[in-house]
């Protein structure tokens, strides 16, 4: 079991587990953090994807390398955007969750 | 070989525990808590399959960022107090959504393990053109040679999503300040890390900047440790969020897009093609480049955890 | 001569290692906040410095061991301000039950 194989199967995993809770959790917030976990998992499958394509010097092939910094920086900012979203709804209607039964009716005002 | 394989299960074993932890965790504060340390154990992960560009960057963004972002998030919902609300699914949902993650769990398994055999690589090709770029690092030369194109979108992507956040706060406050990132009166403990660690940290962050033409590094990893030492300048009260709508604000955010876009226009007249650096001088430029990259991110990244305007401008 | 800075770096980071599971001992076992927080800067820092002292040897140029023992000054600076603002924390909640 090289670290490939090792790292490969951690990220199917947890891509697994980020989708789950990316389903399963009510709250926004933690549907974000799940989200972000998804997105790590499938980045760790493109490091390995980029492990074994190590030749010509390189104890690893580049171009997944660069592919997978692109992405992380584009996840953090539609984590902020979700974020963002998340707390105007929140100054909107006092909810956490998309159930509009846990709304309040009398929010509106901004924070602090 | 044995002390390398038993290092790689553990840190395996830690990392999927620890997600499913953050997953399934009970408390939002216990979850946010085990998602940063699950983005620092992800980046030894990262430096185990030889990659610390990506190491570099996945500690600094994808623990460290998102982490202060959720953490600021969090605590102006006052949602760390409260515990999870009711409308969790119920089990037959939660048994479906279930099967469903470990069938892409075990299909992605199965697809990794089943890779070919002599890998397809691009190396050779990345370090053919690493002569004529004058560069050392294999990771840069990528982001800003060869895919210099995905790059510049980025850095656009980057300033869109600022403007995303900002136009997310109510109309009447576009143009002024986001609200506050620390306390009224921080603890004089935080002041003292702010002041001491902030000129440190941006000459770590410009030092890491530099030398990622040879050796790992970037104008990410080192943006984002200046956005940190800007955020912590922050959150002491030392400096506060700026307004929206200065000029001077929005100027360093574009102008690493534009200088980017602008270099590629001249491509054309410089080296032949569209986004092609003139021979000879394809280091200068690079640099040049991303420096002004270096500005704009470390100017985008507090601004996305800063959020959306919340003070009236002032007239 | 290589042989005793081997021999030396395995006995510092093992004694790192060390202090790293004491300290993570009284995380788990120690009564009360204040004093698991007590323990773990210690035992942390100690152990970092300890890790850092073994690593000396191996760093490439003095350069690079210069940088080793400034990343531990660091984390010296940042885990003592952070402790401090726990501490604080931590006597807020205790005063406001």
């Amino acid at each position: 079991m090289s670290v490939s194989s090792i790292a490969g199967i951690a990220g199917a995993m947890l891509v697994g587990l980020g989708l789950y809770g990316f389903i399963v959790s009510p709250q926004l917030l933690r549907k974000v953090l799940a989200f972000s976990v998804l997105g790590s998992g499938v980045f760790l499958l493109f490091g390995v994807v980029a492990r074994r394509g190590a030749g010509a010097g390189f104890h690893a092939d580049p171009v997944p390398q660069a592919l997978v910094i692109t992405g992380i920086v584009v996840a953090f900012a539609a984590s902020a955007i979700a974020v963002a979203l998340i707390l105007r709804l929140y100054a909107e209607t006092g909810g956490v969750t998309l159930d509009p039964d846990a709304w309040s009716k009398d929010r509106g005002q901004s924070q602090e | 070989m044995t002390f390398y394989r038993a290092l790689d299960l553990s840190l395996a074993l830690l990392v999927v525990g620890i997600a499913a932890w953050t997953v399934l965790s009970r408390d939002l504060f216990g979850a946010v808590v085990g998602y940063v340390a699950y983005g620092l154990l992800l980046a030894i992960v990262w430096v185990r399959l030889l990659a610390p560009d990506v190491a570099l960057t996945e500690a600094a963004i994808g623990g460290g960022a998102t982490g202060v972002l959720i953490i600021a998030a969090g605590s102006r919902l006052r949602s760390m107090q409260t515990s999870e609300p009711g409308d969790t699914a119920n089990g037959i949902q939660k048994a479906l959504a279930a099967a469903l993650s470990a069938l892409v769990a075990i299909a992605l398994a199965a697809v990794m393990l089943l890779l070919p055999e002599p890998a397809p690589t691009l190396a050779p090709q990345a370090a053919g053109g690493l002569e004529a770029a004058g560069l050392g690092n294999p990771v840069t030369a990528t982001l800003m040679v060869y895919r210099g194109f995905d790059t510049m979108l980025e850095k656009a992507v980057l300033v869109l999503a600022v403007v995303g956040v900002w136009s997310i706060g109510p109309d009447r406050f576009w143009g002024g300040a986001p609200a506050p990132l620390g306390r009224t009166r921080p603890k004089r403990a935080l002041v003292f890390l702010a002041q001491m660690i902030a000129p440190l940290g941006v000459l770590i962050g410009l030092h890491i900047f530099w030398v990622s033409a040879d050796e790992p590094g970037g104008a990410f990893q080192g943006g984002a440790i200046l956005a940190a030492m800007w955020i912590i300048v922050m959150i002491a009260r030392l400096a506060d969020p700026p307004r929206v709508g200065s000029r001077a604000l929005r100027l360093a955010l574009v102008s690493g897009p534009a200088v980017f876009v602008i270099v590629a226009l001249l491509g054309p007249f410089l080296g032949g093609s569209f986004l092609s650096y003139p021979p000879g001088f394809v280091k200068p430029v690079i640099l040049f480049v991303e420096a002004f990259m270096l500005l704009s991110i470390a100017a985008a990244i507090p601004l996305l955890i800063a959020g959306p305007p919340l003070r009236s401008p002032r007239p | 001569m290589t042989l005793a800075l081997d021999i030396f770096s395995l006995l510092a980071i093992a004694a790192g290692a060390f202090f790293f599971l004491a300290g993570t001992v009284a995380l788990l076992r120690f009564p009360d906040s204040l004093s698991r927080l007590h323990a773990l800067t210690k035992a942390d820092n100690l152990g970092l410095g300890l890790v850092v002292l073994g690593l000396l040897p191996r760093a490439d140029g003095p350069l690079a061991a210069m940088k080793l023992v400034i990343l531990w000054g660091l984390v010296q600076l940042s885990s003592g301000a952070v402790a401090q603002m726990i501490g604080a924390a931590l006597r807020r909640r205790e005063a406001a039950r």
